[in-house]
């Protein structure tokens, strides 16, 4: 199971999970990372913008690139675009594996390029006010360490 | 009639133009990399000219990213994305 999706509304990253665990009968094991709005920093709402020739096409690319490099049974990328609020999941990755490491590796690389190399802007809604986030130094870092040839 | 040159702008050069994208009339001929500045900063908003000119802003024609933004040369119907640095999902 290869499945890549961008979503404007809502959706149950556990039923994204089940049905990849249904889907790959060989592996075993499935390693999953759901990232959600955060709560308690005063944010009141968050907005995913994309733009549609790029974002979905470089979210392809990086699954592809995650099958190439891992041994993986199968590999589901969710990620919402809109408006959300705290609580609200943005965004699953999970892997289906042989044996646990590739998936747990796969699930963690995908993540970062998401994190820091992925065609989405992101604005915050605090006290009324919209603000654009600026890329965090600490997600290139993150992206980094795939490229460094000792690991993995 | 020639059909416009659509100009799309992302993240918070959205703000900036006030508007999400930008119609060109190309009857004068294709449009060029300085002859689009020109347009963003004197007949579109002040300073959106030079805010897609940062270094950081990248430039896609059709979808493909260009790897030289200032060797732009955009024809009827074409679609230009200007991409400020991305901010993650």
């Amino acid at each position: 199971m290869r499945e890549t999706r961008l979503l404007d509304t809502a959706f149950d990253p556990a039923a994204l999970v089940d049905r990849l665990g249904a889907a790959t009968p060989q592996s075993g094991g499935i390693a999953s990372f759901v990232g959600k709005v955060r709560g308690g920093d005063g944010v009141e709402a968050l907005e995913l913008r994309h733009y549609e020739p790029l974002t979905l096409p470089g979210i392809e690319a990086l699954a592809d690139a995650a099958q190439a490099r891992f041994a993986l049974e199968g590999l589901v990328i969710s990620h919402r675009i809109g408006v959300m609020h705290p609580g609200d999941p943005i965004v699953c990755v999970a892997a289906a594996a042989r044996h646990r490491r590739d998936a747990i590796l796969a699930v963690d690389f995908c993540m970062d390029h998401l994190k820091s190399a992925a065609w989405f802007w992101k604005r915050e809604l605090k006290a009324g006010q919209w603000h654009w986030i600026e890329p965090r130094s600490q997600d290139y870092a993150d992206l980094a360490r795939w490229s460094k040839s000792a690991s993995t | 009639m020639s059909e416009p040159v659509r100009v799309i702008y992302l993240g918070k050069l959205a703000d900036i133009a006030g508007r999400s994208g930008t119609r060109l009339d190309v009857h004068a001929g294709p449009i060029d990399w300085s002859y689009l500045i020109d347009i963003l900063e004197n007949k579109v908003v002040p300073g959106l000219g030079e805010a897609v000119s940062d270094d950081r802003v990248m430039v896609a024609l059709n979808g493909t990213l260009l790897a030289d933004k200032t060797a732009l040369v955009a024809q009827e119907g074409d679609e230009i994305a200007f991409l400020p640095p991305v901010s993650g999902g």
